[in-house]
C-alpha cells in the first residue's frame, strides 16, 4: 500500500475553518427514489445551453439524450428516469440564484426503465483516445466539484499539451461539504478506475490523488484499493486542511509547487485536475454504461432535520431531497446551493439539483448585514489572500473604477474564495465588490471589443470606398485617354460618317 | 419555502474593527497602571481630558460632515487616539494643551483627512507634534519616577487637578524643584557635553537599560504588547521592523565607539520606543500595508527615532519618526507590492 506523502509545495495565506463535516458523515450515502417529477435544466455545465431534442408529450427512458449542445463548449443532458415530457419551461435554477432558466419537465411513470446501451465498448484499455474522449463527450461528464466544465473538451484541450500528471482533486475543502469523502469512502474502486482511464487516454504515467489531512477514512479506503490493484502510476498526497487548498490552481500548486499562469490553465504546467467524483462518473460510464443521471450531494446545516449524504437524480427538487432527510428545521432561514464560502444563496427550494450541486446548504444564522466601515488598512485580507493579492488595495481601486491600477494589482486573478471578506474587520463585502468590478471590467472590455470591431468595419469600409472611387477615377482616367489618343481618328470618323450621309441632315 | 438572500461568503465574520480597538485600549492597561505608580495621578487626568475632546471633536466633526456621531464613535478609535496621546504627555500637563493636541488629532489629522481609513498621518502622533512645538515649556515638565531613594516629590490628586485646570502650581513649589530631565535628554545633554556613556550611567536616575521606572512602564507595553500579537490584532513585522531600524544602527556606533554613543538597550528601554513599536507605528490606517512593506516601515521610524535621539533637536524622535514614514507609505506599499502569484516573477521580467 502506498501510503499518503507529504511532499508539498507552499500556498500563500488561506484559512483554518471550522469544519461541520462530521454532522453530514455519521451515516452512509443514501439513495433517493425517483421522484414523481424531474426538472433538467438544459445548462447544467459550464458553456452554451444544450438545445431541447425532445417534444412536449414525448415518453423518455433513463439516459435516454433529451438535449444536445450546439456551440463548441456545451454537454448534452439525458433524462435521469423514465417518463414523459410535461413541460420545457423557465423554471427557477440555482446557478441564478433562483431566477428562472428554460428546464425540461418530465413526469416520472416510476418504472425506471433505462435506454439500451447503443453499444458495448471493449476494455478501456484497449481504446485510442480519440473514441474514449468521444464516448466522454456522449456521456454528459462535466467537472463535479461546482465548476461543471464539460469533462470531454477539458480532456480534448488537456491532450494537445505536454502533460506531466494527472491530479485527482479529493480535497473539498469548503466546510459542511462532505460528498467527495464520502464517494472516496464508498467509492474508492470507482474513483481510481476513473484516474487509470485517465491515464491511459492521456498517455500520463503518475496521477496524484489528493486528499485533505482530515479525510482518514477515505484515505484509508483509497488507501487499500490501491494496494490491491498494485498500480504504481497513481500516488495518494494527503494535503493540509486549508482552505482554499481544493481550488483548482491552488491544488496544482500545492501538489506540484508550479503555479498556473495568470489567464492559464493547469494544463500549462503540465497538470490535468479533475474532481475525484468527476472520475468516478468516467469510470461509470466507460466500463459500465451508466450515464450521469445522478449524484452524490452533501445535505447539512443546522436548517435540516437529519445532515447526510445522499444520491439523486439529476432534475431531483431541492424540497424533494429536504422532505427525504425530514425537512427543514425551525430555525431554517437560508438556502445555500454549494459552500458557504463560495456557495450560491436561492430564494427557493424548487430549484432542481444539478451536475454542479455538491452541497444543499440551510443554515439558522442570516448573517446580519453588518454596517461596512471604512478599510483600515490593517492588511488582515492580504495576509490571508491565497493569490497573494492586495485586496486592500484592490477595494480602493474599485471604489475608484481605476481600471489600469485593478489590472495591474491582479483583480482578473482573484478567484473569489471569500478568504478576504472573512477576516476584514470592517465587514467589507469584498468578494461581492470584486465579483462586481471583474463584470465591469468584463463589460468594459466586450464593450471595447464591440466598439474596436464597429470601427475595424467602418475603416475598412471607408477603405473600400476609397478604393472604389480611385478605381472609378482610374477607370475614368483611362476612357479619357482613350478618348484623348482616341480623338483625331473619332473625330475624323465621325466627319467622315457625315460626308458619307449628307442627306441626313 | 421562501428564502433571503445574501451574497457568499455565507459565514459570519472573523474580525471586528471595534473588538480590535478594544483589545488595543486593554492591552494599554498595564502600562497606565505602572504610569500611575511612577508619575502619579496626572496621566489619569490627561487620558480624561485627552478622551472628552477626542470624543467631542470625532463627534462634532461627524455632524460637521452629516454623519451619525454614533457610526465614528462606535469604533473606539477615538479613545485609542486620546490614550496614546495621554502615554505621550508629561503626567502634569495643562488641561489646554491636551485639548489642543487631541482636537488637532481628530479634526485635522483624522476627520479633515476622511476620518477613519482615510487619515494619511497617525492622529495621536500629530496632534502630540503640534503641542509640542506649540508649548515646549508645558511639554518639558517630567516629575522624577517615584523610586524611593531618589528625592521624589510627590503631588497629591488635588494638587494634581489644580495643575490641570490652572497650569499653576501651589505657591510651596516651584517648576523646577519637581521636574526632572528625562533620561534621553540627560543622555543627549550629556553627550554632547563630552560626557561618556559610562559617565553619564552613574547617575541615579539611570536603571538596567534605561531610566528607572521609565523602563519598567517600558516592560508594561511590551507585556501588551505580546499580547496584541498573539491575539494577532497586531502582526510582528513593524514591531520587529522599528527594533531593528533602532538597535542595529546604535549596536553598531556603540560597538564602535562604546563612550560617545548609548548602549542600545539605553535606545531601547527609553522614551516611546517599546510605547512606538507595538501600538503607535502599528496604526494600520497610516502604516505600510503588504507584509514586507510593514517591515520597511517600522525600519524607517527605528532608523529615524536613532536618527532624531542622535543628531536632532529634540530628546526623543517617536513622532517625529512615525510622522515622516507616514509620507513615505504610498511609495513603500508601490514598491514592496507581493508577487501575484501565476504572474511572471521580477526575474523572469528582464
Amino acid at each position: 500500500m502506498s501510503a499518503p506523502t507529504y511532499d508539498l509545495g507552499k500556498l500563500h495565506g488561506g484559512l483554518r475553518l471550522e469544519a461541520h463535516k462530521n454532522i453530514s458523515t455519521a451515516e452512509p450515502i443514501r439513495k433517493i427514489p425517483v421522484p414523481g417529477q424531474l426538472v433538467l435544466p438544459i445548462t447544467q455545465h459550464a458553456g452554451d445551453p444544450a438545445q431541447p431534442i425532445v417534444g412536449i408529450g414525448e415518453r423518455v427512458l433513463k439516459g435516454q439524450l433529451i438535449a444536445d449542445p450546439e456551440g463548441s463548449l456545451g454537454a448534452p443532458v439525458h433524462a435521469s428516469s423514465s417518463g414523459k415530457v410535461i413541460a420545457i419551461e423557465p423554471w427557477p435554477v440555482s446557478r441564478r440564484h433562483g431566477d428562472n432558466a428554460p428546464c425540461i419537465v418530465i413526469e416520472c411513470d416510476g418504472e425506471d426503465r433505462a435506454i439500451e446501451a447503443a453499444e458495448i465498448l471493449p476494455a478501456y484499455d484497449t481504446l485510442p483516445a480519440d473514441v474514449l474522449l468521444t464516448k466522454v463527450l456522449q456521456g454528459g461528464i462535466v467537472g463535479l466539484g461546482g465548476a461543471v466544465f464539460p469533462t470531454a473538451q477539458k480532456l480534448m484541450q488537456a491532450i494537445t499539451c505536454e502533460l506531466d500528471y494527472v491530479i485527482l482533486n479529493g480535497v473539498e475543502c469548503e466546510p459542511y461539504i462532505s460528498c467527495d469523502d464520502m464517494l472516496m469512502r464508498e467509492y474508492a474502486r470507482e474513483v481510481i478506475g476513473g484516474a487509470q482511464i485517465l491515464l491511459h487516454a492521456l498517455e500520463v504515467d503518475v496521477c496524484y490523488i489528493a486528499v485533505e489531512s482530515d479525510k482518514p477514512e477515505a484515505i484509508h479506503r483509497l488507501g487499500e484499493v490501491l494496494a490491491e490493484l498494485n498500480d504504481e502510476r497513481i500516488v495518494l498526497k494527503q494535503v493540509p486542511t486549508i482552505y482554499p487548498s481544493g481550488g483548482e490552481d491552488q491544488l496544482v500548486q500545492l501538489v506540484t509547487n508550479l503555479e498556473v499562469p495568470t489567464g492559464g490553465l493547469p494544463t500549462d504546467v503540465g497538470c490535468l485536475v479533475q474532481n475525484v467524483g468527476t472520475a468516478a462518473a468516467i469510470y461509470n460510464w466507460i466500463t459500465d454504461n451508466e450515464p450521469l443521471v445522478s449524484r452524490i450531494t452533501t445535505v447539512t446545516g443546522d436548517g435540516v432535520t437529519q445532515p447526510m449524504n445522499v444520491e439523486a437524480r439529476l432534475g431531483t427538487t431541492i424540497s424533494d431531497i429536504i422532505n427525504f432527510v425530514g425537512g427543514y428545521t425551525e430555525r431554517a432561514e437560508q438556502l445555500i446551493i454549494g459552500g458557504p464560502m463560495t456557495g450560491k444563496s436561492v430564494t427557493t427550494d424548487r430549484v432542481p439539483l444539478v451536475k454542479a450541486t455538491n452541497c444543499i446548504l440551510v443554515l439558522s444564522e442570516v448573517p446580519s448585514a453588518a454596517a461596512e466601515m471604512p478599510c483600515i488598512r490593517c492588511g488582515e485580507c492580504a495576509a490571508v489572500c491565497p493569490i497573494q493579492l492586495l485586496p486592500q488595495q484592490l477595494f480602493w481601486y474599485a471604489c475608484a473604477d481605476d481600471e489600469t491600477k485593478m489590472r495591474s494589482y491582479g483583480l482578473v486573478d482573484c478567484i473569489e474564495c471569500g478568504c478576504c471578506d472573512l477576516v476584514c474587520p470592517s465587514h467589507i463585502p469584498l468578494t461581492a465588490d470584486f465579483r462586481t468590478a471583474k463584470a465591469r471590467i468584463r463589460e468594459q472590455a466586450d464593450e471595447k471589443a464591440r466598439a474596436d470591431r464597429a470601427r475595424v468595419r467602418f475603416e475598412a469600409r471607408n477603405e473600400r470606398l476609397e478604393k472604389e472611387q480611385q478605381a472609378r477615377e482610374a477607370e475614368l482616367s483611362l476612357q479619357k485617354e482613350a478618348a484623348k489618343s482616341a480623338a483625331p481618328d473619332t473625330i475624323a470618323e465621325i466627319m467622315k460618317r457625315k460626308q458619307e450621309k449628307p442627306d441626313e441632315d | 419555502m421562501e428564502f433571503v438572500r445574501r451574497e457568499a461568503p455565507y459565514l459570519a465574520p472573523k474580525a471586528d474593527v471595534a473588538a480590535m480597538m478594544l483589545q488595543v485600549l486593554a492591552a494599554l492597561i498595564p502600562a497606565a497602571l505602572a504610569h500611575v505608580w511612577y508619575f502619579g495621578p496626572g496621566f489619569l487626568f490627561n487620558l480624561l481630558v485627552a478622551s472628552a475632546f477626542c470624543i467631542g471633536g470625532e463627534a462634532l466633526m461627524m455632524r460637521a460632515r452629516s454623519r451619525a456621531p454614533e457610526a465614528a464613535l462606535a469604533d473606539y478609535s477615538a479613545l485609542v487616539t486620546a490614550a496614546l496621546l495621554a502615554f505621550a504627555l508629561p503626567s502634569l500637563t495643562p488641561w489646554w494643551v491636551t485639548a489642543t493636541g487631541s482636537l488637532f488629532a481628530v479634526v485635522v489629522a483624522k476627520h479633515l483627512y476622511g476620518g477613519i481609513g482615510f487619515n494619511v498621518f497617525n492622529p495621536a502622533m500629530a496632534g502630540y507634534v503640534v503641542i509640542l512645538v506649540a508649548f515646549p515649556m508645558e511639554m518639558n515638565l517630567w516629575v522624577a519616577p517615584r523610586m524611593g531613594d531618589i528625592d521624589y516629590i510627590g503631588l497629591t490628586v488635588l494638587q494634581t487637578v489644580s495643575y490641570t485646570l490652572t497650569g499653576s502650581l501651589p505657591d510651596t513649589l516651584t517648576f523646577d524643584a519637581i521636574s526632572r530631565a528625562t533620561p534621553l535628554d540627560a543622555m543627549q545633554s550629556g553627550l554632547r557635553g563630552m560626557r561618556t556613556y559610562a559617565e553619564i550611567r552613574t547617575n541615579p536616575m539611570m536603571g538596567d537599560f534605561g531610566g528607572r521606572g521609565w523602563e519598567w512602564i517600558g516592560n508594561f507595553f511590551a507585556f501588551g504588547g505580546f499580547w496584541l500579537l498573539v491575539k494577532k490584532i497586531i502582526r510582528w513585522q513593524i514591531p520587529a521592523g522599528v527594533f531593528a531600524g533602532l538597535l542595529i544602527p546604535a549596536g553598531l556606533m556603540y560597538i564602535i565607539a562604546p563612550g560617545a554613543n548609548a548602549s542600545p538597550g539605553f535606545h531601547l528601554f527609553s522614551g516611546a520606543t517599546i510605547l512606538c513599536a507595538f501600538f503607535i507605528a502599528t496604526d494600520p490606517v497610516s502604516a505600510a500595508t503588504s507584509p514586507k512593506g510593514r517591515f520597511v516601515y517600522g525600519c524607517g521610524i527605528g532608523f529615524l527615532i536613532f536618527a532624531i535621539r542622535k543628531w536632532g533637536s529634540f530628546a526623543d524622535g517617536v513622532a517625529f519618526a512615525v510622522l515622516l514614514m507616514n509620507m513615505a507609505t504610498p511609495a513603500i506599499d508601490y514598491i514592496t507590492r507581493p508577487h501575484i502569484v501565476g504572474h511572471p516573477r521580477r526575474a523572469d521580467r528582464q
